[in-house]
């Protein structure tokens, strides 16, 4: 959470787009994010983002389904509750493989969607900064991050040498935050 | 680009190894078990059927693994999916090899049905003489020799002409004028010909009369489809085996990781699917435990096939789904080939505790005869697709999706 100041450059064209990421990357100039209206193939790898670990998280949490569903039935015919069914063993597996299937699915399922969302800073009724209104639409959206080491004037003319058809800079939040009006009204002000 | 594929004379050597092995392996279980003089009556009639019944489970498996490959190439084209344009004629040599197969299985098939005989009772397909038996008798009207010589040709017929026309299609499409796409439109239109055969034998009733009816008095309605996630899980893995080798071997260049990974999901899907119909066949007789269905599973889960059972379990299920889970592993050229390997030889077990509980008891063994009958198979195998292979070039310069394939990301 903190108010942070941004350069920002608007392409209208992957072809000029990919050069102008590697450009700015290679200037070492504080990349904050890249925003598009649709999932532009290979551009993570321009990014260089890391593989997430989103699948490692979906592993733990099946097999924790897998686990409680075990143990929980395991525990209610065995020890709390221990019935009949059909001259089965009070344990017997076989029968409790379904559930444990549906369980270790759900919890993996349930829990990668909440870690996705959380990754992504996403959730319903949180709230993120837009730099461009047509960032959703049709453009390419580039943000810089401001510091002491750099000038405003220097970042936004080295984007304007990349291609961009439009460059601005911008004081925002750079994280999500849950929508309140006095939030978003303090921020308009800084 | 390396684009024709020599046989290199040490896979040449290999596969006539092999092939020797397996006719010498033959010609020995003629003169040592098929002409068996045991002592014991039940050994020595064990020994005559184990013979056969060796022959059957290596020629259905070999068979129905190879027919796996013109399915995916009919799926692939129905969907029109480009991935695997890049290691086409991988498949599509296999899937012209079919007839071989084929034609292996039904000399075995018949012989078994109209001349194995011991003491006028056939001790694999109990229901060529149903008589007196109320169960085969009621059954009669579909498990009968007219039925099953009929299904059989069909069968096997319809596979080997589409395995040979695929790969026709194919190699036509190599002449034909650039960007015309007229074969390619035909071939789809075969491919849904194709499902649909595939749909009608493999997936629901061929394998009733090839294996199940071995154990004539049980029956399950999903055997079938549970011989087909056997079959294409190993057909695949099998397809993966060849693109790994010919990679090797420098050819198939544009082949790389993405087109691998694919291939290695297959595997790992399918292996899942594989112990999905496993278990839910299993789990339904074990629910209802009516004793005319539980006797198949008492002989292979606790009797003297347990140890099979287990393994078969461990190497199908348990290996892929720890092995293959992670994408790295999947895009690791050894870790799939080994685990293609191993996929294959674990649904070859699983063919075998379909086959052998039945007929013979107690008497199983697994030693000289079966491998090297498998041996035998594995040469002709490699032989004969190796031998396709050269034929053309590896690469379809002239598919129109073959963009499609040299770009793929998986």
């Amino acid at each position: 959470m903190a108010i942070k100041k941004f350069a920002v450059a608007c392409f209208d064209d992957e072809e000029v787009l990919f050069p102008a990421v590697k450009k700015v990357r290679d200037s070492g100039y504080k990349l904050h994010d890249v925003y598009t209206p649709f999932p532009v193939h290979g551009l993570d790898h321009a990014l260089g983002l890391k593989e997430t670990d989103l699948h490692v998280a979906g592993f733990i949490y099946g097999i924790t389904g897998t686990a409680t569903a075990l143990g929980f039935m395991g525990w209610i015919f065995t020890a709390d509750w221990p019935m009949v069914f059909g001259g089965k063993p009070h344990f017997s597996l076989p029968a409790f493989i379904p559930i444990t299937f549906e369980l270790t699915v759900l919890f993996a399922a349930v829990g990668m969607v909440l870690t996705f969302c959380y990754l992504n800073q996403i959730m319903p009724g949180v709230k993120k900064h837009v730099f461009h209104p047509r960032q959703t639409d049709d453009l390419f959206v580039v943000a810089i991050e401001l510091n002491d080491q750099v000038t405003e004037q220097e970042v936004v003319d080295f984007l304007k040498s990349t291609g961009s058809i439009e460059t601005n800079v911008q004081v925002a939040e750079s994280e999500w935050w849950y929508g309140r009006w006095d939030k978003e009204e303090a921020y308009q002000q800084a | 680009m390396n684009e024709r594929f020599e046989i290199p004379a040490r896979l040449k050597t290999t596969s006539f190894v092999l092939m020797l092995i397996g006719i010498v392996t033959l010609l020995l279980g003629v003169f040592t078990l098929m002409n068996s003089h045991a002592a014991d009556h039940e050994v020595m009639h064990a020994e005559r059927t184990r013979f056969w019944l060796v022959l059957l489970h290596n020629s259905v498996f070999f068979l129905l693994i190879c027919v796996a490959s013109v399915f995916i190439q009919a799926a692939a084209s129905l969907a029109q999916g480009g991935w695997i344009v890049a290691y086409k004629r991988v498949p599509e040599a296999i899937g012209a090899n079919v007839w071989i197969f084929g034609l292996i299985t039904m000399v075995v098939l018949f012989c078994i049905a109209f001349v194995f005989n011991i003491d006028g009772h056939n001790p694999i397909y109990h229901w060529v003489h149903p008589e007196g038996d109320r169960v085969l008798e009621g059954k009669s009207g579909f498990l009968n020799k007219g039925m099953f010589a009929g299904f059989t040709i069909v069968t096997i017929t319809l596979w080997s002409f589409f395995g040979r026309k695929f790969r026709a299609l194919s190699i036509a499409q190599e002449s034909a004028p650039k960007n015309s796409t007229k074969i390619y439109w035909n071939m789809v239109k075969w491919s849904a010909g194709f499902l649909l055969v595939y749909a009608l034998t493999q997936m629901s009733t061929t394998p009733w009369m090839w294996i199940m009816s071995i154990d004539a008095h049980w029956y399950s309605t999903m055997f079938s489809w549970y011989t087909f996630a056997s079959a294409f899980v190993s057909g695949m893995s099998l397809i993966l085996l060849w693109v790994v080798y010919l990679k090797n071997q420098g050819n198939l260049e544009i082949v790389n990781k993405e087109h691998i990974h694919d291939l290695g999901k297959f595997m790992f899907a399918f292996s899942i699917f594989w112990t999905y119909v496993w278990f839910a066949q299993y789990m339904l007789i074990w629910y209802s435990n009516i004793p005319e269905e539980t006797t198949y599973f008492k002989m292979r889960q606790q009797g003297p096939y347990g140890m099979i059972w287990y393994a078969v379990f461990i190497i199908n299920f348990v290996m892929p789904i720890l092995i293959l889970m992670a994408r790295p592993s999947k895009r690791n050229y050894f870790t799939v080939s080994f685990m293609a390997m191993i996929i294959i030889f674990g649904h070859w077990l699983d063919f075998y505790i379909m086959t052998m509980p039945g007929p013979l008891g107690v008497h199983w063994h697994l030693s000289w005869y079966e491998l090297g009958i498998f041996a035998g198979f594995v040469g002709i195998l490699i032989y004969t697709v190796a031998n396709t292979l050269t034929k053309s070039s590896l690469i379809p310069n002239n598919h129109p999706l073959l963009k499609e394939a040299l770009i793929h990301q998986s």
